[in-house]
């Protein structure tokens, strides 16, 4: 049978031999390959293109303000040419880029500062950015440009850049220097991309609506594609795009709240005067690297020797520590090799290299660092969820840090419930990784399937098996760590750890027991409430009858009494639970003890005083529609 | 004898339309109370013992007149008593209220679990175990209301001396609550039950509260009566007979001279046309009753007073089915709801003359006409023959026999056979033979 197949397709098929098939076999750049695979970085479909492109110019434009110490104050503005094609401006205020490395920066991919490194930060690979410009030039032709004011007192830098995809590098068509730039350093980048723009969920409202919950510390401004769009028919109907952007601006640094100015654009004004706590870049943890990471850190290591490797280039070594590594590892080789502390890394090995890294999985060693976390908080997730989402009940935690394969890391939840939420609809997720709002492939990430996990009946929740709790019901899940393991290169979904899971759900059991304490407390004083409403509907009749039995009963003294014994009988409606929802008897002189990571809000009671809120803002500011993006 | 009853609790509570609320847990304050009460028995037992010794007299004596009377528990309450009974309760109230206490009022229970069956009388007593009807309690409130407005309509009553029937005093009572859009009471449904309730409160008759029911039921016979002063002969009532009032005491109702040997009670008004019209109460020398299906306690009051005072065996003539047999239970021994009105209502010797389940083969009634026992009728019929009542072997083979056959028999199917078959061969056949159970 060997024979007979090897004969007959010779006949018919084009021979070809190494020689030939070697003339095809050529390098593919990164670019190209992304080029091809452009759903792995988030450009599958118009829409997304869209909410991808300023989402990684955003992230960028954050972390860039944060390394640099400066209070972001970003613009965001998509401008429609077209049905289908649209010209998106993101402007920061950070430290710039030196014009040197504008091309690296914009023009190649897999060029970036963060890498390399152990940091938190929102941007991981160095993609991102460069993918929109591709994106961008492959569907419209156009190249991005890129204002850049890297120096206080110098002009600015504004190029035209596009890739050459085949190159995987830069190709400056325009360059010229100017000294329009609006804040004394800072970049702009601005793209025309083919796509297409909805509200709605998913949409670049919500993503910019939710990083504003995540990110307090930072200004957002904010022009929607029908900003100003009737202005274009018609010269007297409001304000122009600049007019408007000008009158947001001044209005930024007075409001408190969410507005829309006239013209349509939003403003996310900055409710935290301070940057989150700097995070130290950490070095990897011994158990956080695989084989293949050892021996290109062997290679590329400065120590000549393997102790002192040992030390300097992982954290939690100390030079016991170190020892202890090198004499496991030389009883794992022992005959073949030696492995000493003083062995020179010239002479580490792949087999050595293989024994070291056996060592180093059977140790114990102590948890990374964790000061290079900088989570949210539990009162500013509170503070954002209470500003985002129309609720009754609103509880937060921030769990003390914890590790997954060597990387430190720690989960923050928020859970807000009741008031104008839905009722009987399943509850939503709003994730974010390292401040930044995941919008895309929720059913893979781990926060879902924390939160569908099936612990919400013991709270007071029905949950049908397998998915999410059904009820009033924001829930949000944040995720900070040095490396946020994502699914794929487009940062949708957080990858699903044993460690990271048990975090959450540990910290959302947390936040159900308190909504839960909420649920029994309400329930508890309805009930009484309900009681007291019974007896002062039939207290009435009652005393009628007896004063018709015996009229020497008087109506307003048995009046009075019978409330004064209802009053007894119900002073439980009046009364303060605490957490198991326990009577707390008021003690003199002592204050009650309250849960201060809960905030209750009455809705009811809040109706009433909403109008104030519109008095700030000199035009009529109305409220961002908060419904519509948490609907 | 508790174990049948309690598995029996369903059925007695269809039938006698017992107040939920009286199901209620026994609560502890209650149990101790029971076990107060066992402790002081030798008291009671003087008491009870001290009333069989005058009846057993009275008994005796019964064959003068007058005496039998005294069968009677005390002497009937005037509107004065009930208004002074009604103003005592107000003012327990108030005083409860006065001293900040949730107020409330003891209920004795009228349920399966407080009641007993005195096998030496043949009656269902009613138990000691009462219910604290309390305002301040959400389960109770609006029962406690109700209970007070009823109360206050009997007292209006008992102060302007006069009676009404329940309906009246539902729409007397029925109003909606000030300031909301509840009704006090919604159905004569609610109202019923919670007079019911202030009778075993204040340990009154329904008519000492002023109150009657819709009368039922009809009596023709060879009798002379005086009903609220006007003599009627009842073997002049033409076909619809004499309507049995709700209150048939002594004061309105008064047995003048007649020539009946005994009571026959049909169970439906059809059946009790066919005998008034084949006027077989003047060839077998009797009165015939019916009460529409369970007899309403006028009419067994009526059969009580003329087995007791008249001297007339009381023959009970009803379907032959599970419920059938529970009328006569109810006439014999007393219901569970209304236990505390057996003594003056029931009547331990009243005979069961028919249907039997035996009377299709010894009738030779044809297959056709009977109706197959569904689910419901032979957990009723396996109820029945738990009550200690009916333990008796005759009562056994009967209940046993009628759910063997698994069938069901109405008086009507005799029918089949003849119009007048029931009044010419099948009752006068079945007293000739005396083939009744009692």
């Amino acid at each position: 049978m060997a024979t007979s197949t090897s004969k007959r397709p010779t006949s018919k098929r084009n021979k070809r031999d190494a020689e030939t098939m070697a003339k095809s076999q050529r390098e593919i750049s990164v670019s190209e390959f992304f080029a091809k695979n452009r759903h792995l970085l988030g450009f599958d479909n118009p829409r997304k293109a869209v909410l991808t492109t300023v989402k990684e110019a955003v992230d960028n434009a954050l972390d860039a303000c944060e390394e640099a110490g400066i209070l972001p104050s970003l613009f965001v503005g998509i401008r429609p040419l077209s049905e289908t094609r649209f010209e998106i401006t993101v402007r920061d205020n950070g430290p710039g880029i030196v014009r040197r490395q504008v091309e690296n920066v914009f023009g190649k991919l897999l060029y970036g500062s963060k890498f390399h490194r152990l940091k938190m930060s929102r941007g991981q690979q160095g993609i991102g950015i460069a993918a929109a410009g591709m994106y961008a030039l492959m569907t419209t032709g156009k190249p991005m440009v890129i204002h850049t004011k890297p120096k206080k007192n110098k002009p600015s830098h504004c190029l035209t850049l596009a890739i050459d995809m085949q190159k995987n590098k830069a190709d400056v068509s325009d360059e010229e220097e100017r000294h329009d730039f609006p804040s004394p350093t800072g970049t702009e980048v601005v793209l025309q991309l083919e796509g297409r723009y909805q509200r709605g969920k998913q949409s670049v409202d919500e993503y910019l609506q939710q990083t504003a919950i995540a990110n307090p510390h930072a200004q957002i401004i904010y022009q929607p594609p029908d900003a100003c769009k009737s202005r274009e028919d018609d010269e007297d109907a409001g304000p122009s795009l600049i007019d408007d952007l000008d009158h947001a601006m001044r209005l930024a640094e007075e409001i408190e709240e969410t507005t829309t100015t006239p013209g349509g654009t939003v403003i996310f004004p900055r409710a935290i005067e301070s940057l989150p706590e700097d995070t130290k870049e950490i070095k990897p943890h011994p158990q956080g690297i695989e084989l293949g990471m050892l021996i290109k850190m062997v290679k590329d290591s400065d120590s000549s020797q393997l102790g002192g490797f040992l030390q300097n280039e992982f954290c939690r070594v100390s030079l016991r520590v170190a020892n202890e590594i090198t004499d496991r590892a030389q009883d794992l080789v022992k005959g073949i090799s030696t492995i000493t502390n003083r062995t020179y890394l010239s002479k580490i090995g792949h087999s050595e290299c293989e024994a070291i890294y056996g060592a180093i999985q059977d140790m114990r060693f102590m948890s990374p660092p964790t000061d290079c976390l900088a989570p949210i908080g539990d009162d500013v997730i509170r503070a954002g969820m209470l500003k985002g989402v129309r609720a009754e009940f609103y509880t937060s935690v921030t769990r003390p840090p914890a590790v997954y394969r060597g990387n430190p890391f720690q989960i923050e939840v928020g859970l807000a419930f009741g008031g104008d939420l839905p009722s009987d609809e399943p509850g939503r997720v709003i994730r974010f990784a390292n401040r930044v709002p995941l919008l895309y492939q929720q059913s893979a990430c781990c926060a879902f399937k924390a939160v569908a996990e099936p612990i919400w009946r013991n709270y007071g929740l029905s949950q049908p098996k397998g998915s999410l709790p059904v009820g009033p019901l924001v829930i949000m899940v944040h995720m900070a760590s040095v490396w946020v393991p994502f699914t794929s290169e487009s940062k949708e979904a957080i990858a699903d750890y044993d460690e990271i899971r048990k975090e959450m759900k540990l910290a959302l059991s947390e936040c159900g027991r308190k909504l839960k304490t909420y649920l029994n407390r309400r329930a508890k004083v309805k009930r009484e409430n309900e009681r007291r409403s019974i007896f002062g509907k039939y207290l009435g009749e009652v005393v009628r009858s007896l004063n018709v039995i015996d009229p020497k009963l008087k109506p307003a003294k048995l009046k009075s009494q019978f409330e004064e014994v209802a009053r007894r009988y119900t002073e439980t409606a009046d009364m303060e639970f605490d957490e198991d929802g326990n009577v707390l008897k008021k003690e003199k002189g002592t204050r009650e003890k309250t849960d201060d990571t809960v905030v209750i809000v009455d809705r009811s009671a809040i109706e009433t005083v909403t109008p104030s809120k519109r008095k700030r803002g000199d035009a009529a500011v109305e409220d961002l529609d908060q419904q519509e993006l948490f609907a | 004898m508790r174990k049948p009853q309690k598995a029996t609790r369903q059925g007695d509570c269809k039938e006698a339309g017992i107040d939920t609320m009286a199901k209620k847990k026994v609560t502890k304050k209650k149990v101790v109370k029971k076990k107060v009460t066992k402790k002081a028995a030798p008291v009671k037992k003087g008491k009870t013992t001290k009333k069989k010794v005058t009846k057993k007299t009275t008994q005796k004596k019964a064959t003068g007149d007058g005496t039998t009377k005294k069968v009677v528990r005390r002497k009937k309450r005037t509107h004065a008593d009930t208004a002074k009974l009604l103003v005592e309760l107000a003012g327990n109230i108030a005083t409860q209220v006065a001293d900040e206490q949730d107020p409330g009022m003891e209920i004795p229970i009228r349920a399966l679990s407080n009641v007993s069956f005195d096998a030496r009388a043949g009656l269902i007593r009613m138990g000691t175990n009462a219910q604290r009807r309390s305002f301040f309690n959400v389960a109770h409130a609006k029962k406690f209301m109700q209970t007070t407005i009823i109360a206050a309509g009997c007292k209006q009553l008992a102060d302007q001396k006069k009676s009404t029937s329940l309906r009246d005093l539902f729409y007397h009572s029925k109003r909606t609550i000030e300031g909301t859009r509840e009704n006090t009471f919604d159905d004569q449904k609610e109202s019923d039950p919670i007079i019911e309730d202030l009778e075993v409160a204040l340990g009154s008759m329904r008519e000492e509260l002023g109150l009657y029911a819709e009368p039922r039921g009809a009596m023709v016979g060879p009798m002379v009566i005086e009903d609220n002063g006007d003599t009627i002969d009842l073997s002049k009532m033409g076909s619809g007979g004499w309507a049995i009032p709700s209150i048939v005491e002594d004061s309105v109702l008064k047995f003048k001279r007649g020539s009946a040997k005994f009571v026959l009670l049909v169970e439906k008004g059809a059946v009790w046309g066919r005998f008034n019209q084949d006027k077989f109460w003047q060839k077998h020398k009797c009165m015939i009753v019916h009460g529409s299906g369970q007899p309403p306690r006028g009419v067994r009051r009526l059969l009580y007073r003329m087995h007791h005072e008249l001297k007339l065996p009381v023959f009970v003539l009803v379907d032959n089915d599970p419920w059938g047999y529970y009328i006569y239970s109810v006439l014999k021994q007393g219901s569970i709801n209304l236990a505390f009105e057996s003594q003056r209502m029931a009547i331990p010797k009243a005979r069961f003359i028919g249907m039997s389940a035996y009377d299709a083969a010894r009738f030779d009634i044809p297959k056709t006409v009977t109706i197959a026992l569904n689910e419901q009728d032979r957990r009723r019929a396996k109820e029945v023959m738990n009550y200690p009542w009916f333990a008796k072997r005759e009562w056994q083979k009967e209940i046993k026999h009628m759910l063997k056959l698994g069938v069901k028999l109405e008086l009507e199917a005799l029918s089949n056979k003849d119009f007048s078959f029931i009044t010419n061969e099948y009752l006068p056949r079945k007293l000739k033979d005396k083939q009744w159970l009692d």
